[in-house]
């Protein structure tokens, strides 16, 4: 792949030399691997799903209880990772800026929601928070709260799942910035407040979209703590992820196919737009 | 259960390369309540069993939601023999793969059910919602724990067992039996994945004040739980649940052990196979075989079968029921 364009230079000369040797060779081999791994099982879901007409898509595509579903998962998803957000960053700035006993240990607890198998977090979260749980009994009997077998219970299944993702994006980033421009913001006379928000902030931000997207693209896919802590009743916390499981037990693969290919054009758009967000905060900030 | 699965997979496995090995494994996918069974079953059978060659045989076990099981089977699991919660579930295999005789019902005794039960409703101790048949979990205020009869097998005895009783008492006025039906799963607590899920959420996570489940769960979870707990309610009428069993044959036939699987799912029927399902809390397809302490357990109640004309079959039951827009899929509205 790479030889014909490095050998055969006079003729088109297609791109410029890098420094760093091994671009082709790089490229195709990130091409392959991003294929096998990524883009070729995702073309399959979409020929499945096209094997559907478009009037059977379109009756699931809006279907109420799919509609209901989606909402779901997406509305759960963001909700969860927003607070994600605002958490996650408070303990990555508490876990690099500041010295403490058992910092290490609290350190290391943060990935622990990678590493537990999700139904093992949703069973002691549904346990948790069930109406006769350690929580659940207070929530519901004190504040008249109802979090396990919810919609609510969706979502701190996905707020469990979706916390590493921000500090772990965050933290880094934190790590990195010269404590320089705080003093000297400092000594120009500015608040610590306006620090903050003019000097801080802006360097962190996209690590901090980078770490919301995760977590919310991770909420979007989650199945196996959902389902023990949700009621999953249609129309009240059925997720879209069981919906597609549903499907695939009624033997109706293209149905789950198209569930699933409806939820992946939503995700990539969203995506997307975070990128795009980046993007432009780059751009802003930069400038600032 | 992760040991149970990787003996499965080491079993598949060693399944596939064949006759080096001087004992032949047999991969037995069931659905999840029948682990305690298969696990006092297999010893019995690996203890008592040798091919005409001499070579001993073990078996692996995989447990997952029938349908699952099914699906995974189809996918190319290389299960040997299938005891599943449905008969519709063998049936998808037989249809889609071929690896299943499509007579495999008339292949074994009992429609090849060497072992029946029936679904119960289990209470809280003391009985405080005063639950005494299917009618009372209708009631307002009552909270049932039932599985997804779309994920779960048990799940749709469950519903159908309702539905056999809402026939008798509304003469089979289905517009009544249907909203009789909706209302229990509109009190619905929580609607787990598999019928384990749901005995965990009634029993461990507290939630609802009966559960609907198979009498041999609901056996054994009062063995394991203190007494006065929990108690069981027999309804007035029920169905009979047959889970059954068929020997993957392409399967079998492929690893050199379908004389060895066929000997497998016979031994079920034996006396000692049927004592031993007895013993777990199953109805025994021979009540002779077995030990009559354990059958005294049994209450005997009056029960529908699914080829009863009012369900026809399973087949028929599975597409007016539970499939894409049937009947089940109507007692979920949109809220508001």
């Amino acid at each position: 792949m790479s030889s014909e364009a490095s050998t055969r230079t006079p003729a088109v000369k297609w791109r410029r030399r890098s420094v760093l040797p091994g671009f082709g060779l790089s490229l195709g081999y990130t091409i392959a691997y991003l294929s096998l791994v990524v883009l070729i099982p995702l073309a399959g879901l979409a020929i499945k799903s096209a094997s559907l007409g478009w009037s059977e898509f379109w009756a699931i595509a809006f279907d109420p209880r799919v509609g209901a579903a989606l909402q779901l998962s997406f509305g759960a998803a963001l909700v969860a990772a927003v607070v994600n957000t605002v958490f996650g960053v408070l303990v990555a700035w508490v876990l690099v800026r500041y010295r403490f006993p058992g910092r290490r240990w609290l350190d290391a607890a943060v990935d622990l929601p990678f590493a537990l198998p999700t139904a093992v977090a949703g069973i002691a979260l549904a346990t948790l928070y069930a109406p006769n749980g350690v929580f659940g009994s207070f929530l519901e009997g004190t504040l008249g709260v109802k979090v396990g077998f919810s919609a609510l219970g969706v979502v701190f299944a996905l707020i469990f799942v979706g916390l590493p993702f921000v500090v772990r994006t965050v933290q880094p980033v934190l790590e990195e910035i010269d404590r320089e421009t705080e003093e000297a913001s400092a000594t120009l006379g500015a608040r610590r407040w306006r620090t903050v928000t003019r000097v801080i902030l802006p360097a962190l931000f996209p690590a901090i979209l980078t770490g919301f997207a995760l977590s919310f693209a991770r909420g979007v896919g989650e199945y196996g703590s959902v389902i023990f802590i949700a009621n999953n009743l249609p129309f009240e916390s059925e997720i879209a992820p069981l919906l597609i499981v549903i499907k695939l037990d009624e033997n109706n693969y293209a149905g789950a196919t198209a569930i699933a290919t409806i939820m992946l054009v939503i995700a990539f758009v969203m995506l997307f737009v975070v990128n795009l967000l980046q993007a432009w905060s780059r751009k802003w900030f930069g400038h600032d | 259960m992760r040991r149970r699965l990787i003996a499965a997979l080491v079993a598949g496995a060693l399944g596939a390369c064949g006759s080096a090995a001087d004992e032949i494994v047999l991969l037995n996918a069931s659905f999840d309540p029948t682990g305690d069974l298969y696990e006092d079953f297999n010893a019995a059978f690996s203890a008592s069993y040798r091919t005409l060659d001499g070579k001993r045989v073990s078996i692996g076990m995989s447990h997952a939601g029938s349908g699952k099981q099914a699906r995974s089977v189809i996918d190319g699991m290389q299960a040997d023999v299938v005891t599943l919660a449905l008969q519709r579930d063998i049936d998808l295999i037989a249809e889609k793969t071929g690896k299943i005789p499509q007579d495999w019902r008339s292949r074994l005794p009992g429609n090849s059910a060497p072992y029946t039960s029936t679904i119960v409703l289990l209470v809280r101790g003391g009985n405080p919602k005063n639950i005494r048949d299917w009618d009372d979990l209708v009631r307002k205020g009552v909270s049932v724990v039932t599985p997804n009869p779309k994920t779960s097998g048990g799940a749709r005895w469950n519903y159908l067992a309702a539905w056999a009783w809402a026939a008798r008492r509304f003469a089979g006025d289905e517009a009544r039996m249907g909203a009789f039906v909706g209302d229990i799963y509109r009190n619905a607590a929580k609607l787990d994945s598999g019928a384990r899920g749901s005995t965990t959420t009634f029993s461990r996570q507290g939630t609802g004040d009966v559960l609907i489940t198979w009498e041999n769960e609901a056996f054994q979870l009062l063995a394991e739980s203190g007494p006065g707990q929990f108690e069981m309610v027999y309804p007035s009428l029920s169905i009979r649940a047959e889970p059954p069993v068929a020997v993957v044959e392409g399967n079998a036939s492929r690893h050199g052990a379908l004389k060895a699987a066929q000997d497998y799912l016979a031994y079920l029927y034996s006396p000692e196979g049927q004592r031993i399902i007895a013993r777990h809390y199953f109805r025994p397809f021979d009540p002779g075989a077995a030990d009559p302490a354990d059958l005294a357990r049994f209450r005997q109640i009056e029960m529908v079968s699914i080829d009863d004309p009012l369900f026809g079959g399973w087949k028929a039951a599975q597409a007016k029921h539970f499939d894409a827009g049937g009947l089940f899929d109507q007692i979920y509205k949109p809220a508001g």
